[in-house]
């Protein structure tokens, strides 16, 4: 209990350098480009506008029969970005900060917690990317459950962190892991329905994507803003427990290794 | 007279390191090096038991050849490095100036990284703005403040941080080997405001290669020699022997294999 409240103090006394940090990611990563801010807004439209082209005009076949599926396409895209997002950097957060992590004592989960905030942040932004898909081909939205959107995006934040924790441990010791992240995270992109709806597929294909935590946080995220049914028990516990799960695991390996980080960095 | 509490209490503490004959940083070589016979470590102690206490107000110097574990110490002191054995207690705020500009962003500008860089030491933006005429003004870098650090000279580099970390009375100010940088026009002030600081009831941990600058500042002095805690005591005493120290009276390192 006493550790508990000691973690607790050390963090609140850093929460300015945690906005400190995301306030210079956030610069530097729009320092000397022309439009700035407005990237976070159109790369994900620009992203949505090839995968509609590929999906909707090349092979034709794929997003017939699903309503909306520019916005479809685009939540899956705007969720699943922010998932491969936080985690690949937090998985460097450690390394890259070892200069600093050498030199002065500050408690080593600030930089994992700071990519997942950082990119929390730029997910927000790009929630205007939402909107405009949204207006543009005049999609139906339910206001009524919109705002339930919350909840798989916050389990989301704290999936990601628990994993970006694991991932940040591991980069520590072993820098093959990111590599296997990258192609990991391909192989996910095509296992998540983000360009599909799996109900359309064959039952064993469902059973398979229902397994991918990805796909509950992505599918409640489009029941609430799109279809308007809202949270189904399974689309409140299944993203509820892989979170509490990731979460606890995380920081259970981070905390076990993180006083041998200084001495591989 | 009542007895005082140490602010800094170094109890039997060593430092291991495994000697980095073989790192392995990816898998690939660390199955080679399994197959050859197996991953080997051979141990290296930084510290070995080194035991001392420092008292409030104390100007401590850490004097020892390259190699001998001074900046290890600091860092164990300082919370960067866990020890491996033995505990550290200290009683008060630390004010790092381990390798100055440690946490600052190159990209940024300086008024960025004052910002940035006193906040990676647990200072509110609050009382950094309270602060920041005073450190600007020490660092002498006003008509720089907007300009990317990456186009700074080191001397102006080393200016900066130790305006910042010199900006609050940190009741540990730990130092190493900081003054060598900039000229000597900036190290005598910085001498002064070390005086300052240490007339404020600071306690400062100084490591210098210049027996000089330690006798002009410190009253007592530690002594290490490969990990060792050689000799302890006032300043005249420590530094006279070591100025006579040859490198064949060393004590050998603790080594161990695995």
């Amino acid at each position: 209990m006493q550790k508990l409240k000691n973690t607790f103090a050390g963090f609140w006394k850093y929460r300015y350098l945690l906005q400190n940090l995301i306030t210079r990611d956030f610069k530097l990563k729009y320092r000397r480009s022309v439009l700035g801010v407005a990237w976070s807004v159109l790369n994900p439209l620009l992203t949505c506008l090839v995968m509609w082209a590929v999906f909707g005009a090349l092979f034709n076949q794929r997003g017939q029969g699903i309503e909306d599926f520019p916005l479809f396409l685009i939540i899956g895209q705007l969720m699943f970005n922010f998932f491969r997002e936080s985690t690949t950097m937090a998985m460097e957060s450690v390394l890259k900060n070892g200069p600093l992590l050498r030199k002065v004592y500050i408690p080593k989960y600030i930089f994992p917690l700071e990519k997942c905030c950082f990119a929390l942040v730029n997910f927000f932004f790009s929630l205007v990317a939402l909107f405009i898909v949204a207006l543009l081909t005049w999609s139906h939205i339910s206001f009524k459950t919109v705002l339930l959107a919350v909840y798989p995006i916050v389990m989301l934040f704290i999936f990601s962190l628990g994993i970006g924790l694991i991932l940040s441990t591991l980069y520590v010791f072993v820098r093959d892991i990111m590599h296997i992240w990258e192609v990991f995270c391909t192989l996910l992109v095509y296992g998540s329905a983000i360009f599909y709806d799996p109900r359309q597929m064959e039952s064993w294909m469902q059973f398979v994507i229902n397994l991918n935590p990805i796909y509950w946080y992505i599918t409640a995220v489009r029941s609430c803003v799109m279809w308007g049914e809202g949270l189904t028990p399974n689309m409140v516990l299944i993203p509820f427990l892989c979170a509490a799960i990731s979460l606890g695991l995380g920081v259970y390996v981070f905390k076990k290794n993180q006083d041998k980080f200084v001495l591989y960095m | 007279m009542a007895e005082q509490k140490p602010i800094i209490s170094i109890d039997h503490v060593s430092m291991r390191f495994n000697l980095a004959k073989e790192k392995h940083e990816s898998l690939k070589e660390y199955f080679v090096a399994l197959l050859h016979g197996g991953v080997r470590f051979d141990e290296f102690f930084a510290l070995d038991d080194v035991s001392f206490d420092i008292m409030p107000g104390d100007f401590y110097g850490l004097i020892g050849l390259n190699g001998s574990g001074k900046s290890t110490l600091l860092k164990v002191i300082s919370g960067v490095y866990k020890p491996s054995a033995g505990k550290v207690t200290v009683n008060g705020t630390i004010a790092p100036l381990i390798e100055l500009g440690a946490g600052f962003d190159m990209d940024l500008t300086a008024r960025e990284n004052i910002y940035l860089n006193g906040t990676v030491l647990g200072y509110t933006p609050k009382y950094i703005d309270s602060k920041f005429d005073d450190i600007v003004e020490f660092s002498e870098l006003q008509d720089f403040l907007d300009v990317p650090l990456k186009n700074y000279s080191s001397g102006m580099v080393a200016r900066l941080a130790f305006a910042v970390a010199t900006m609050t009375k940190p009741d540990i100010l730990i130092a190493d080997e900081i003054l060598s940088v900039g000229d000597f026009l900036f190290q005598e002030k910085c001498e002064k405001r070390m005086a300052e600081l240490l007339s404020g009831g600071t306690t400062v941990i100084l490591v210098s290669h210049s027996i000089d600058q330690i006798e002009r500042m410190c009253n007592k002095v530690a002594w290490l020699d490969h990990g060792h805690l050689r000799r302890l005591g006032a300043t005249k005493e420590i530094t006279a022997e070591y100025r006579k120290f040859e490198k064949k009276d060393a004590m050998p390192a603790k080594i161990t294999e695995e």
